[in-house]
């Protein structure tokens, strides 16, 4: 994984609360046995109306996603973030983001955002009036600035590392190859076993 | 203090802590099925890895699975023909279909009783907080974190939260399982549970069979949350005794004194309660566009200015995609279609609770119906029983185990516009199919609406 340390760019507001996985990338996208060719199907229900926000010329080149409430909730899959990627997405900022998006984010450096209600109103306010405000988020300070607005927000130091780092997360754990050895020792004897 | 049961299954699994990391766990049960893994394997081969522990992994197919007997479009088959071959390259074994031990992951893993209590299980699929109803700590992990369970058989996971959710009181005669998970979603929201493991206790829990305690818990996501458990007890150890992967002799007699003491310590706290009183729930349909929008089935679709401010906006968009009128009574929306299956409700009960409704009735004319078992055992039992005639006879179609129309991945879709009443988990825009409009509702529900052809109870009938 590419380390991520700053995404500066303009924003798309897409502004809805509970946007689901399945609206980020319906399931029939999830055919395919690759990680790419998921571009297209970003949002594709929504975006057959020629007024969705992504359709509109003034937002072409986005690289921050700016939602409502309870992003990415639903199903699991890791296509949602892969799609928003291939569209050139570094970061989704929302008041509250699903426990799942926000791990499958951070695997693939796509930076989860949650900032408080009244900010994340503020940026959509800011945007939708201009859309070339620049919006900076800046992993190494958790923090986000756009003119007028520097904002914090949380993100565990580890993840914070990983991002900064593009960690190989299996190689590190693999380290501890001797402790899961260990571990294993000493699991109970009728645990079930496939084969 | 004392501890909770999350908790306990969660310190039982510690393989490594560290200051300012999250903590490595062992994972006990690796569930993969055919869509979200490919990915993953081939980050195993470009790196030249192996998978830990094949004998702690299971394989099956589900999601994008034909339920009749047309093949599959050549792009499912490819993903169909991609889980058979890493299965066999990485040495995992595979239920595939038309073997008698395919079905949906969340319905197999318990019913072959490899689903036990304190274990930990993970796999790519939201619904894996199922198995939480045996007292196992489940969670679904995206493609990135298969590929890390495949290669070491742990997992790096921040400490989640603790949330009871105590249900007393008994539920009425007329509400299923499902009835209940809707009323909590109802209650606590989409991100009520977020960042936290949700125990369900109290009297109306206990009284439920394990059918309807894995129905409860596979809904847990929907309310945002990262795992749902039920404490094991007397209800779960008769239903585990003798399944193929239980323990036997004396090593189930070791497994039941360590699983008896996994229940919450009376002294222990959670960071949140709520108490829910089950007598004072009804049989709830959705009329909006995620779990949480609900109403009971003697009610009518909400008037958007009618709901607090910020639920506002989101209910006036669910109207308009379900193309529904505020004021209009449940009992008075027709429907196109009714869908019996998914891993919330496609078990021998359910299939049971329908068929009793269904028995010498027919399926309301034009309206399309189908059951979908959740396993190939499901319907196998069913069908030793009789309830495959049942519903044949009354104009449903009956098909093989999967995920079908739940998600509408596989040919079993809804036409745009259709309206469909559904036993399953999600009414998503375009979840079972683009234009498609879903209501969840419980088996008994979908059953007299399909002959209906209305929203209706058994009882309506």
């Amino acid at each position: 994984m590419e380390p991520t340390r700053i995404v500066t760019g303009r924003a798309l507001p897409l502004g809805r609360a509970n946007v689901d996985t399945d609206q980020i990338i319906p399931s029939h996208w999830l055919k395919r046995i690759e990680r790419t060719g998921y571009g297209l199907g970003l949002f594709e229900a929504w975006r057959k109306d020629p007024l969705f926000v992504l359709n509109d010329e003034r937002y072409r080149g986005a690289i921050i996603l700016i939602a409502g409430a309870n992003f990415g909730g639903g199903s699991s899959r890791e296509h949602a973030v892969w799609a928003l990627q291939e569209c050139g997405f570094c970061a989704v900022i929302a008041p509250t983001i699903a426990d799942i998006f926000k791990s499958n984010a951070i695997k693939n450096g796509l930076v989860p955002v949650e900032l408080k209600a009244d900010a994340v109103s503020w940026l959509l306010a800011a945007v939708e009036s201009d859309a070339n405000t620049l919006i900076t988020v800046d992993v190494a300070e958790r923090t986000v600035t756009a003119a007028g607005l520097k904002a914090p927000f949380p993100l565990a130091d580890f993840f914070q590392t990983y991002l900064l780092e593009g960690l190989d997360e299996i190689a590190l754990t693999l380290r501890h190859e001797p402790e899961i050895a260990a571990f294993e020792t000493k699991r109970a004897e009728w645990l079930p076993r496939v084969r | 203090m004392g501890s909770t049961l999350s908790e306990k299954v969660w310190e039982r699994h510690i393989v490594r802590r560290a200051a300012g990391e999250p903590d490595l766990l062992y994972v006990d049960l690796h569930l993969v099925h055919e869509v979200t893994s490919p990915q993953a394997f081939e980050g195993l081969r470009l790196k030249n890895r192996r998978v830990r522990r094949p004998d702690l992994t299971l394989a099956t197919m589900d999601h994008n699975v034909p339920t009749n007997d047309e093949p599959a479009e050549d792009i499912s088959a490819r993903q169909i023909e991609a889980m058979a071959r890493n299965a066999r390259e990485f040495g995992i074994r595979c239920y595939p279909t038309r073997d008698p031990n395919q079905g949906i992951v969340h319905v197999i893993s318990p019913q072959l009783g490899l689903t036990q209590p304190g274990m930990t299980i993970v796999c790519g699929d939201s619904h894996t907080s199922t198995h939480g109803a045996l007292g196992a700590l489940a969670w679904g992990i995206g493609t990135s974190e298969i590929e890390h369970v495949l290669a070491t058989q742990t997992i790096a996971q921040t400490r989640p939260g603790t949330m009871a959710v105590i249900v007393d009181g008994v539920l009425p005669a007329d509400c299923a399982a499902k009835d209940l998970i809707l009323g909590i979603i109802a209650r606590i929201g989409t991100a009520g549970g977020t960042g936290n493991v949700i125990e369900y206790r109290g009297a109306a829990i206990r009284a439920l069979s394990m059918e309807g305690r894995l129905t409860i818990c596979n809904m847990s996501i929907e309310a945002g949350a990262r795992a749902g458990m039920v404490a094991p007890d007397d209800v779960t150890f008769a239903w585990l005794e003798g399944r193929p992967f239980a323990p036997k002799g004396a090593q189930w007699e070791h497994a039941l004194d360590d699983w008896r003491s996994l229940a919450t310590d009376a002294a222990a706290t959670f960071d949140r309660e709520v108490t829910i009183d089950a007598s004072a729930l009804r049989p709830y349909v959705t009329w909006g566009t995620n779990p949480a929008q609900s109403v009971t089935i003697d009610g009518a679709v909400p008037d958007p200015d009618a709901l607090p401010a910020d639920a506002r906006e989101s209910a006036r968009r669910a109207l308009r995609y379900q193309d529904l009128t505020p004021g209009t009574a449940m009992r008075d929306i027709a429907l196109d279609a009714v869908f019996i299956g998914s891993c919330s409700n496609a078990r021998l009960e359910d299939l049971r609770a329908a068929a009793e409704v269904v028995r010498g009735r027919k399926v309301r004319s034009g309206l399309r119906a189908l059951v979908v078992p959740g396993s190939m055992r499901v319907k196998a039992d069913a069908e030793r029983e009789g309830l495959d005639r049942i519903f044949l006879d009354a104009g449903f179609e009956w098909r093989d185990a999967g995920c079908s129309m739940c998600l509408g991945m596989n040919p079993d879709v809804l036409q745009p516009g259709d309206r469909c009443a559904s036993t399953s988990n999600r009414n998503f825009e375009g979840r079972q199919g683009p234009g498609g409009r879903t209501h969840l509702v419980s088996p008994a529900v979908a059953a007299a609406t399909a002959i209906a052809g209305h929203f209706a109870l058994p009882a309506d009938l």
